[in-house]
């Protein structure tokens, strides 16, 4: 009959999932407060500031506060789109334009499968990363996944039947396929050099990356080139400023989703923000030491369950401060023409990728050689 | 019949149910997407059998040769939302698919030994050796993937490699077309 073991691990993960699913789900939630705040702030502006809970508002100095941050404004936004009433347009293909929104979130929740957030002491003073699955090709399968968003861009732009969409679908596909090549040949020399022989590491497992940060240099420092080609690379890939080709307002109105509106537009908009917390955690875990204090400094927290709680904290202080940079740079750089995308991506990027790659080979092979 | 054989039927019916229906459906988005829904589900099947790593590749290969075929519908051939044309050279494709699914048949009832196990060419693994030849560690780990493409299988890697750049260069020459009122 049933294996109630088999059952109970399945429950278990599926709420495990679920809950990284509220997690990322609500920093993307807040990622749009952010966007709102910091652009209000940057701009001398004072942002959202008026939505507020019944009954909260009276609760003094706190309700105060929590209404002038604006942070019921997510919760506001949601139920806007939620309610807004559902306009298809008469000129679209009907299963193509409502299977778009879904399947461009679905990779963005996809990716955090194997993303490591944090670690966990055993008694026995072993620790285990925390992370819903832990692959040996974590990063591949987060480039492939993450690969297939593009298909819900495309879909959407295609299945509009309008020039607008169709022209930010069409170079959203051709900005993915440019800078994915760059990206996984930024991320090569890392695991190069993580991989060296003698320290254990095997594949290209995320957790095996973060632990070779611990008490030793962020990647960030020993190869400053990978991190500022993978930084570009996941600007392009997430389609933020100074890279949103797909959705530019001044020539293309709205991009791939000028004709959605209500909650397909909200499904869109979501996935745009988690991708970029997914891509600010990879960023964190990759060039920023993970869940580790400082380079060259090991935790100062005991190797306890506490010890897990401030590891798990400062993962998302590093993480939440990346998708503040975001935001600062969209609101600091102007957009760049099509043209320019296309010729950083290939002419730029890619031949500087490939030299730091050769280059990052012939140093861990020079560092590696037996003495003599 | 426990879980991961109910998975293993449920993504073998999506993958050639996918494959079937890109053949015979009329509107090439259409067929891309059940081509990638096709794809998707061979790569469940590699998660099954704990083999990550080609898993990925499978996905992360075919999903962008995809997106190049479909944007290939979307500009060559025009296909509007509404519908494309349909290929007028039915006779053709029928005649080319008859065939394919002939040498499919055939090739399956050889190698089974038609209905005989004992002719059957499918034989179970018998050691790990039998299938690497040597000393080549017979794992799905990525590691070992690395050591047999660049040890054992290097002259293999490196021609495919070159076969791949000819086609890189042919395309380059034939799509730039020499403009002579430029280069002079």
């Amino acid at each position: 009959m049933f294996d109630f073991e088999m059952l109970f691990m399945i429950g278990l993960k599926v709420l495990f999932a679920l809950l990284m699913i509220g997690a990322v789900m609500t920093m993307a939630g807040y990622s749009v407060l952010a966007e709102r705040k910091v652009s209000a702030w940057m701009q001398g502006r004072v942002g959202p500031n008026r939505t507020v809970l019944p009954l909260v508002g009276y609760v003094p100095f706190a309700g105060k506060f929590l209404k002038g941050m604006g942070m019921f404004q997510p919760l506001a936004d949601g139920l806007k789109f939620l309610f807004k009433e559902e306009i298809i347009p008469g000129h679209v293909n009907k299963f193509y334009y409502n299977l778009a929104p879904i399947v461009a979130l679905v990779p963005a929740l996809t990716t955090m499968t194997v993303l490591p957030f944090g670690e966990f002491f055993a008694d026995n003073g072993e620790s285990f990363p925390l992370m819903l699955a832990n692959l040996e090709v974590g990063i591949l399968f987060i480039l492939a996944v993450s690969s297939l968003g593009v298909y819900g861009i495309v879909l959407a732009g295609w299945s509009s039947n309008s020039k607008y969409p169709f022209l930010g679908g069409i170079r959203s596909s051709a900005q993915m396929i440019s800078y994915e090549l760059a990206m996984g040949l930024s991320l090569l020399p890392i695991f190069l050099w993580v991989s060296e022989p003698g320290t254990g590491a095997m594949g290209l497992s995320l957790v095996d990356i973060v632990d070779s940060q611990k008490q030793s240099p962020w990647l960030l420092l020993v190869q400053p080139l990978s991190a500022l080609i993978f930084l570009i690379a996941l600007f392009a890939e997430t389609n933020r400023l100074p890279f949103d080709m797909p959705e530019s307002e001044t020539d293309l109105v709205g991009g791939f989703h000028t004709e959605y509106g209500g909650f397909k537009f909200g499904i869109f908009f979501v996935a745009e923000y988690a991708h970029i917390v997914v891509g600010s955690a990879i960023f964190t875990i990759v060039f920023l030491g993970g869940w580790h204090f400082m380079p060259w400094m090991s935790d100062p927290w005991p190797a306890t369950w506490i010890g897990s709680l401030i590891g798990v904290g400062w993962f998302l202080a590093k993480t939440i401060f990346l998708i503040f940079f975001f935001i600062w740079i969209r609101w600091t750089l102007p957009r760049f023409r099509y043209d320019q995308v296309m010729n950083l991506g290939w002419t730029k990027l890619l031949p500087l990728a490939l030299i730091n790659l050769i280059f990052y080979v012939c140093l861990v092979t020079w560092l590696d050689q037996p003495p003599a | 019949m426990n879980t991961v054989d109910l998975l293993f039927y449920f993504f073998a019916t999506l993958s050639v149910g996918g494959g079937l229906l890109m053949v015979i459906s009329r509107h090439p988005v259409s067929a891309a997407m059940f081509m990638i829904i096709s794809l998707v589900s061979v790569a469940a099947l590699f998660v099954l059998l704990e083999s990550f790593f080609l898993a990925i590749l499978q996905v992360l290969v075919y999903a962008g040769a995809v997106m190049v075929l479909f944007l290939f519908i979307i500009m060559l051939l025009d296909v509007g939302p509404e519908g494309g044309k349909v290929s007028r050279v039915k006779m053709l494709s029928g005649l080319a698919s008859c065939l394919s699914v002939g040498i499919l048949v055939i090739l399956l009832l050889q190698f089974s030994g038609i209905g005989d196990a004992s002719l059957s060419n499918w034989k179970a693994i018998q050691s790990t050796e039998s299938v690497t030849g040597d000393s080549l560690v017979f794992s799905t780990s990525l590691k070992n993937f690395g050591y047999g493409l660049f040890t054992k299988y290097m002259l293999p890697l490196q021609v495919a490699g070159f076969l791949l750049l000819a086609a890189m260069v042919g395309v380059i020459v034939l799509s730039k077309k020499s403009t002579p009122d430029l280069d002079a």
